[in-house]
């Protein structure tokens, strides 16, 4: 017996422009060699031409395993890192190469939530001075009331106010957490990039923190970037689902459709490689072992990235599979709000249990 | 009936520190059968870990106060010297743990750390030791495992050092393996390598496994058998089947209703409040009873014990099974 | 891994050429009188002071200088290679003077060092495996409390004690081996390698400590006894191995330094060696002395530094140059 009847997932009408447009972004980390004068001798190809949009008020998911770019990808978004090219659009203006001022304005609307909550606040400063470090560094609030602010954001939270002046290591990993979403809360931001916020955290704390997320999203009209590797969690708090490969995005869709119809065998093994906490679900799945590791970023496979580990291209006829070796796929449209880059796209669910309950699904 | 592989009688461990006496294992009792895979699913807190590194004579007794027993195959570990022990890691119980990158040591070979143990068991030469090595390097998969097996640790993934720390665990094909979190650091992906890895090596060498993890989706696909520990304690044991579609312990429920799960949707997860409790200062009665939302009078006095339900299944709970039954029937199971 | 190599070397000349160029700054621009004066002595006429310029390039700007005992340095002067010149104050060549100079020095380094090698790690490992007790807290505080007798307090010191009350052992003095047998040359070295080890041996203890306590606590510890190896194996092999490396860097720069001049145990007792020279040299103004000399430490510390890099590449096997 199982949960069988699927509540559509949030449905966040796309209105207007983008928030967060990228375009094309690439960044590549170089690497050098020289005895005195240092020369590019390769690079780490991190990200590899992304484009990616998240409409106001939706959540965005952003799937892929170690060396996929996901990462990079979050921190070039943020200006974190400088984009070796393309172009990152936000709020309709163009903040690519923004510098100074400029910047910090736009900073003021986009923050992060990090994954450690033991490493991402700083152990000597008490959770009043981490929450209100933003309001007094962007001067949003005037002096005499941040505390009162912070307290207010504590609060929302669900942390004790009074708790103002303690020091991280006073409070449980999930409080913690608690403390990193006040934070990136502090200036009512548009944008918050969420990297991989539950990963560290006990099963039972998650939902605490993915809860009260959801919940902070409809109060405060955000917008998030939400970057993990649990396909599981993705799927529950994303109204749209992005899988990267090797500093590209293979798949990307609205709903449930990554997951009921996935169109890419990368993807189709990452679902298969989730386990179920249900057994009759499990048996039923689909089981698909991807041998090897993941290639190096440094020089990435020849055609599409993914050939060498594709278990779906080695049951083709050696003419379709010579494409798959020398030929880049493009990401095609694969039905409303369904992209997909592979030659010979999946044509079957990997859970099927997951398919015959989706109602939007063809079965 | 054969005598069970591994049979641990109320096992306790406390460690003693300055802020009061830690109680990570709290009276636990488990048995388990050759070629038997055990899943143990808990938090952080739980005692999972702990009870298995006791069970390997690889807690420090000069720091921790154990009582109970622990009978492998008859005999009582708890009560063996350093030296019986030695001989018993390794040749018949062997364990694997959770960050390969660190439990693997930085300075010496791969191959020289497989055959190290190899050596320190049996009378054989280097060379034949080291040819063993290659040998269960190339049982796990790894390619070109000569090569392999003359690099450093550094030089392999993620993926394959977990493999490398399996083939040395397994090398002397020990009667048990206990693999204490062995997916957690690694992608989802190589994850699933991984315990189909195991899975396979443990009917070849016919060996117990005990995987130890707070993923309730992996226990539920490897394990015949599988135990929820909660402030170090057993509060419900059973197989796939009965944790999961007949789970008859608070604790259960709320683990399956926090859980996101592919095939479940839920516009909200329910978590369990609060968080999990100190070790040093347990609740009276029931360990879980500060955060059970089905709470009453008798839970706050009364510990329950880990009754029977059926013959594979048991629970810790003072609710009557009626109530726990209709609680699922109507709560836990039903469409949200 | 020769990328590398050459790379460092590179850069070590630079760093030389910079250090000697700094020496010879601020010898110019601290006021400390005319070196000329000095070599003079008592009669001093202009004509004799006019000569002393000219026979010592002193009337040169002073970076003319700078570049001209670099010249001699490298292509050797009238008294052989390296041309090192003369000192300001012996009127000696300083070639010969630097090397047997060079070689007390050496003996006082390295005699110490063997001794605070053995006894600050032997101490160290020993309070690491047993922490927390009686003598793990009696042999850290002994530590501490070496680390704070300096050796110009605890030389004198001994000195007294050993020498003058209980003349258990020779004062002041070099006695080379050559020339006084083994008996004598050894006993005049006791008191000024352990006085120089003390310190160096309580700062090692703590260091070799908690190195190897951290070490201890490491996953692949616990892999190594999960392994059934014997609790020796564990510590000696996996240990150690790991714990002590770091303490090579640390040793070797420590060891560098040390050969570039010891000047207060030198001068405390009585020794010929660099450090003493130092004194002397900067006392008297000796221009030409003290270039040479900083020259020469300076190539050890920055020497040690490179083998120290090359040789901790072949302990670690992570660390890699390209």
């Amino acid at each position: 017996m199982s949960a069988v009847e699927a509540t559509p997932m949030r449905e966040k009408p796309r209105s207007g422009e983008p928030l967060l447009r990228l375009q094309g972004i690439v960044k590549h980390f170089p690497i050098t060699q020289g005895i005195v004068f240092q020369k590019k001798v390769g690079a780490v190809h991190a990200v590899d031409g992304v484009d990616l949009e998240i409409y106001p008020g939706e959540t965005v998911g952003l799937v892929g395993e170690t060396g996929c770019g996901k990462s990079t990808l979050a921190r070039v978004a943020m200006r974190l890192h400088d984009a070796t090219d393309g172009t990152i659009l936000f709020d309709g203006r163009d903040i690519t190469r923004m510098k100074g001022e400029n910047l910090r304005a736009v900073r003021r609307d986009m923050q992060m939530i990090f994954q450690d909550p033991y490493a991402s606040l700083n152990p000597r400063k008490t959770v009043g001075t981490i929450v209100g470090a933003p309001l007094r560094l962007h001067k949003t609030v005037p002096k005499n009331q941040v505390k009162a602010e912070v307290q207010n954001l504590m609060e929302l939270v669900g942390l004790n106010p009074e708790h103002y002046n303690r020091y991280p290591h006073e409070f449980s990993g999930g409080q913690r957490q608690r403390i990193g979403v006040a934070r990136a809360l502090s200036l009512r931001p548009k944008l918050i990039v969420c990297a991989q916020p539950v990963s560290a955290l006990d099963v039972s704390i998650q939902a605490q923190i993915l809860n009260l997320l959801n919940d902070l999203q409809d109060e405060f009209n955000l917008t998030y970037l939400f970057i993990a590797h649990d396909l599981s969690v993705v799927k529950h708090i994303s109204d749209r689902v992005a899988v990267m490969y090797l500093g590209k995005i293979v798949e990307a869709a609205d709903g449930t459709a990554l997951y009921t119809q996935p169109k890419h065998p990368y993807t189709g093994a990452l679902l298969s490689a989730v386990p179920i906490a249900d057994p009759n679900l499990a048996k039923t799945k689909k089981r698909i072992i991807l041998e090897g590791d993941v290639p190096s970023p440094i020089s990435p496979p020849s055609g599409c990235r993914f050939h060498p580990r594709c278990y779906q291209m080695r049951s083709l006829d050696p003419e379709k599979q010579e494409r798959c070796q020398t030929d880049e796929p493009e990401l095609v449209p694969h039905g409303p709000g369904h992209i997909a880059a592979c030659h010979w796209p999946l044509d079957a669910s990997i859970i099927d249990a997951l398919a015959e309950t989706d109602p939007g699904s063809s079965g | 009936m054969p005598e069970p592989l591994l049979e641990v009688k109320d096992l306790r461990v406390q460690f003693p520190t300055d802020d009061g006496v830690v109680k990570a294992v709290d009276g636990l009792s488990f048995t388990m059968a050759a070629g038997e895979t055990l899943g143990i699913v808990g938090e952080s807190g739980s005692g999972k870990s702990v009870s298995f590194l006791t069970v390997m004579g690889l807690i420090n007794k000069k720091s921790a106060i154990i009582e109970g027993e622990v009978l492998f195959q008859g005999q009582d570990l708890v009560q063996m010297s350093n030296d019986e022990l030695r001989e018993i890691r390794g040749p018949k119980i062997a364990m694997i743990f959770q960050d390969p990158m660190t439990s693997l040591h930085p300075f010496y070979k791969v191959g020289d750390q497989i055959s190290e143990m190899i050596l320190a068991h049996e009378d054989i030469s280097k060379k034949e030791a080291f040819n063993r090595s290659v040998e269960m390097l190339k049982r796990v998969n790894i390619p070109q495992p000569e090569e392999r097996a003359k690099q450093f640790p550094h030089e392999f993934s993620g993926g394959m050092r977990q493999r490398a720390m399996i083939a040395m665990a397994l090398s002397l094909n020990p009667d048990l393996l206990i693999a204490d979190e062995p997916t957690t650091a690694l992608d989802v992906t190589v994850q699933a390598q991984i315990l189909d890895l195991i899975d396979r090596l443990q009917s070849e060498f016919n060996t117990a496994v005990a995987l130890i993890t707070h993923d309730l989706g992996v226990v539920a696909e490897h394990c015949d058998h599988i135990q929820v520990m909660y402030a170090g304690k057993i509060v419900e044991e059973g197989t796939a089947d009965d944790i999961y579609y007949r789970p008859m312990m608070p604790y259960t429920w709320g683990l399956l209703r926090s859980l996101p799960r592919l095939g479940h949707d839920t516009d909200r997860l329910t978590p369990i409040a609060g968080a999990p409790p100190s070790l040093i200062f347990l609740p009276d009665g029931c360990s879980f009873s500060p955060r059970c939302p089905y709470v009453f009078d008798e839970c706050r006095v009364i510990e329950p014990d880990l009754l029977p339900i059926d013959g594979h299944h048991a629970a810790r709970c003072l609710l009557s099974l009626e109530d726990r039954e209709r609680i699922v029937a109507q709560e836990i199971l039903a469409t949200p | 891994m020769l990328r590398y190599i050459i790379r460092r070397v590179l850069w070590a000349i630079l760093v030389l050429l910079i250090v000697v160029l700094i020496t010879y700054m601020i010898f110019f621009l601290l006021p400390s009188g005319d070196p000329a004066v000095r070599l003079a002595g008592k009669n001093q006429t202009p004509q004799l002071l006019e000569q002393i310029r000219q026979q010592f390039g002193l009337n040169h700007p002073w970076y003319i200088q700078y570049l001209l005992f670099l010249k001699h340095a490298v292509l050797g002067d009238q008294y052989g290679w390296p041309g090192l010149g003369l000192s300001f104050i012996s009127k000696v060549p300083l070639k010969g003077i630097i090397f047997s100079r060079i070689a007390v020095t050496a003996q006082l380094a390295i005699g110490a060092a063997i001794v605070w090698l053995l006894v600050g790690i032997s101490v160290g490992i020993l309070s690491a495996l047993r922490p927390h007790t009686v003598g793990d807290r009696t042999a850290m505080g002994l530590a501490v409390l070496a680390i704070s007798m300096p050796v110009f307090f605890l030389g004198p010191l001994a000195l007294y004690i050993f020498w003058f009350k209980l003349g258990w052992l020779p004062g002041t003095g070099y006695y080379a081996l050559g020339q006084y047998g083994f008996g004598t040359w050894f006993r005049h070295w006791i008191l000024p390698w352990v006085v120089l080890a003390v310190l160096y041996a309580a700062f090692y203890a703590r260091l070799s400590r908690s190195n190897l306590m951290e070490t201890m606590s490491e996953d692949y510890i616990r892999t190594a006894r999960a392994k059934g190896l014997t609790e020796k194996r564990v510590v000696l092999k996996h240990g150690l191995r790991a714990g002590l490396t770091p303490i090579v860097t640390v040793f070797g720069l420590d060891l560098a330094a040390l050969l570039g001049g010891a000047i207060i145990t030198e001068s405390i007792f009585n020794l010929p060696g660099i450090g003493q020279l130092t004194v002397q040299a900067v006392g008297g103004q000796d221009l030409n002395t003290i270039a040479v000399i900083t020259l020469v430490a300076a190539t050890f510390v920055v020497f040690a530094n490179l083998v120290v890099d090359i040789l901790y590449a072949f302990l670690d096997p992570r660390v890699r140059f390209d």
